[in-house]
C-alpha cells in the first residue's frame, strides 16, 4: 500500500479527494429522490396484497359472489364472515354480510385462492392505521358501495 | 451618554445578533446541502422550505433542562459553555466587514482573532474534564491533541502572508491586495490554512472529538439544553471566523466590483466569499468520512507542516530578494 513514496501518496490522495468532491457536487444538482409521503404517495404495484376485498364486476354492477362460503372455510384464523339469503323469486342466495376481521388476517390469501368465481381480490389501501381494534372489523359490502357508489345503488333500486 | 460607549453598545448587540444570526443560516445550509447531496429535500416542515427551521430548534434547547450530571465538577461543568462561547464573538468586534463597517481597528488584529479562537480549546477541556465522563474526556484529549497541532501549520501559512505584507492589521492585509488576491501568490499557504482552519474547528473530516460512532457525542456528551447549544454556537462562529481569516488574507477581504456606497457595500463581498468558503467547508464534511487519529497525526506533522515550513522558506527569501 504504502510503496508510492512521499510525493506519490500525496498525489495519490489529493487526486482522490478531488473526485470524491466531484462526486458529491454533481449529485447535489440531481433531482431529488424521495417521496415527501403524506403529500406524495408511491405508486403501488399491482401485486401488492393488501386485505381481501370484493371485486366490483362492471357488468352485473356489483359483486359475483355467490355465498357458498369456501373462503371462510379455507381460512385459517376464522377472520371472515359470509352470509346470504334466498330473497323472493331469486333462484340463488344473494349475499347480506361480508365480514373481514383484519386484526387476526395473516394475509395468507387462501380465501382468494379458494374462490370458484374470482369475487375475492387484495386491496391496494395501505394506508390503513386507526386508534381501535374495531377499526379493523371490516364490513366489505359497504367498502365496495363506498368505492362504486353509484351503480350499486342504481343496481339495488331496480331490484 | 458619550457616543463612543453608545457606538460600542450597539456593536456589541449587532455582533451577538449576528454570531445567532449566522449559526441560523450555518444550520440551515448544513442540513440542505447535506440533503441535497444525498438527494433529499431535507427541510421542508416549518415555514417555505424550512427556513424557520433553526428558530424552532433554537427556542426548543433554550427550553430545556440543564442536566448537571452526578459526580462532576458543577462550577467547571457550568463555565465551559460560557468560556466556549464568549472568545468566539470577540473576534467579530476585529473583523472588517467593510471597509467602514470594522468596530475596533486594531494594529495587530489577526493576533486577537487567533489568541482567542485558541481559547476554545481551554474550554473544552474543561467541558471535558468537568463532566466525569470517559467518552468526554476521550474527546479532550483528542480535541486539545488536534488543535495543538494544527495551530503550527495555521499559524507558518498565516505568517507567509505576513511576511508579504509586513502588517497584522486586518485593513492593512486588504489594502495591501490591491491589483491581486494573495490566493495568487500564496496558493501553497492557502491551502494549507483551509485544512488547518478545519481541523481548527474541529469539522469533519477532522472531527475527531466528537466522532459520533466512538465517542457518542465527545466532549459535549452531558450538555443539554443551552450548554450544548453554546457549544454548537461556538463551532459555527469559530468556522465563520476560520473563513473570514481566509477571506481577508487571501481573497481580498470586501474588496469585488465596486457597487454604490462602496465603503459600506463592501460587506455584499466579504459575506459572498465566506458564505462560499463554508459552502467548500460543509461539501467536504458530506463527501469524505472521518480519518483515523495516526492518519490525522500523520497528515499534519508529515505533510501540512514541512510543506508550511517550505513555503514560508521560499516566501522570505523573495520577498527578501524582490
Amino acid at each position: 500500500m504504502n510503496n508510492r513514496g512521499y510525493f506519490g501518496e500525496l498525489w495519490f490522495g489529493a487526486k482522490s479527494l478531488l473526485i470524491g468532491l466531484n462526486v458529491t457536487i454533481r449529485e447535489m444538482f440531481k433531482p431529488i429522490v424521495t417521496v415527501q409521503y403524506p403529500r406524495e404517495e408511491c405508486e403501488i404495484t399491482p401485486n401488492y396484497r393488501g386485505h381481501v376485498e370484493l371485486v366490483f364486476n362492471l357488468e352485473t354492477g356489483g359483486c359475483d359472489c355467490i355465498v357458498c362460503g369456501m373462503c371462510a372455510k379455507a381460512c385459517p384464523s376464522d377472520c371472515l364472515v359470509v352470509k346470504g339469503e334466498k330473497k323472493e323469486g331469486e333462484k340463488r342466495k344473494s349475499l347480506t354480510v361480508f365480514k373481514l376481521d383484519f386484526t387476526k388476517c395473516s394475509l395468507c390469501g387462501s380465501c382468494v385462492e379458494t374462490c370458484p368465481k374470482g369475487a375475492l381480490d387484495y386491496s391496494q389501501d395501505y394506508n390503513i392505521a386507526g386508534f381501535t381494534r374495531e377499526e379493523f372489523h371490516y364490513d366489505l359490502i359497504e367498502r365496495l358501495e363506498r368505492r362504486h357508489p353509484q351503480p350499486l345503488a342504481a343496481a339495488a333500486g331496480g331490484n | 451618554m458619550p457616543p463612543e460607549l453608545l457606538r460600542m453598545i450597539i456593536a456589541a448587540v449587532l455582533v451577538v445578533a449576528f454570531v445567532f444570526l449566522n449559526a441560523m443560516i450555518l444550520g440551515y445550509m448544513e442540513r440542505k446541502v447535506s440533503a441535497h447531496i444525498q438527494r433529499r429535500p431535507g427541510l421542508m416542515e416549518v415555514g417555505p422550505h424550512g427556513v424557520l427551521q433553526l428558530l424552532i430548534d433554537g427556542l426548543k434547547l433554550i427550553g430545556k433542562q440543564l442536566v448537571v450530571p452526578e459526580g462532576s465538577n458543577k462550577f467547571l461543568f457550568r463555565l465551559a459553555p460560557v468560556l466556549s462561547f464568549a472568545p468566539c464573538v470577540l473576534p467579530f468586534v476585529v473583523i472588517p466587514f467593510s471597509k467602514k463597517l470594522q468596530i475596533v481597528s486594531m494594529d495587530i488584529s489577526l493576533i486577537f482573532i487567533l489568541a482567542m479562537t485558541s481559547i476554545n480549546v481551554i474550554a473544552i477541556l474543561v467541558a471535558g474534564w468537568a463532566s466525569n465522563n470517559k467518552y468526554s474526556l476521550f474527546g479532550t484529549f483528542r480535541s486539545v491533541a488536534q488543535a495543538v497541532s494544527y495551530e503550527i501549520p495555521m499559524l507558518l501559512s498565516i505568517l507567509s502572508v505576513i511576511l508579504v505584507t509586513s502588517t497584522f492589521s486586518l485593513s492593512g492585509i486588504i489594502a495591501a491586495q490591491k491589483y491581486y488576491w494573495f490566493i495568487l501568490i500564496q496558493p501553497l499557504a492557502f491551502i494549507i490554512y483551509f485544512i488547518s482552519g478545519m481541523a481548527e474547528t474541529n469539522r469533519a473530516p477532522f472531527d475527531m472529538p466528537e466522532a459520533e460512532s466512538e465517542l457518542t457525542a465527545g466532549f459535549h456528551t452531558e450538555y443539554s439544553g443551552m450548554g450544548f447549544s453554546f457549544f454548537f454556537l461556538a463551532e459555527y462562529a469559530n468556522m465563520f471566523t476560520v473563513c473570514s481569516i481566509a477571506t481577508v488574507l487571501f481573497l481580498g477581504g470586501w474588496k469585488g466590483i465596486p457597487l454604490p456606497l462602496g465603503d459600506y457595500t463592501g460587506i455584499f463581498w466579504f459575506m459572498l466569499k465566506v458564505y462560499g468558503l463554508l459552502f467548500v467547508m460543509i461539501w467536504v464534511r458530506w463527501t469524505f468520512p472521518r480519518v483515523r487519529f495516526d492518519q490525522l497525526m500523520t497528515f499534519c506533522w508529515k505533510y501540512l507542516i514541512p510543506f508550511a515550513l517550505a513555503n514560508l522558506l521560499i516566501t522570505a527569501v523573495l520577498v527578501k530578494l524582490i
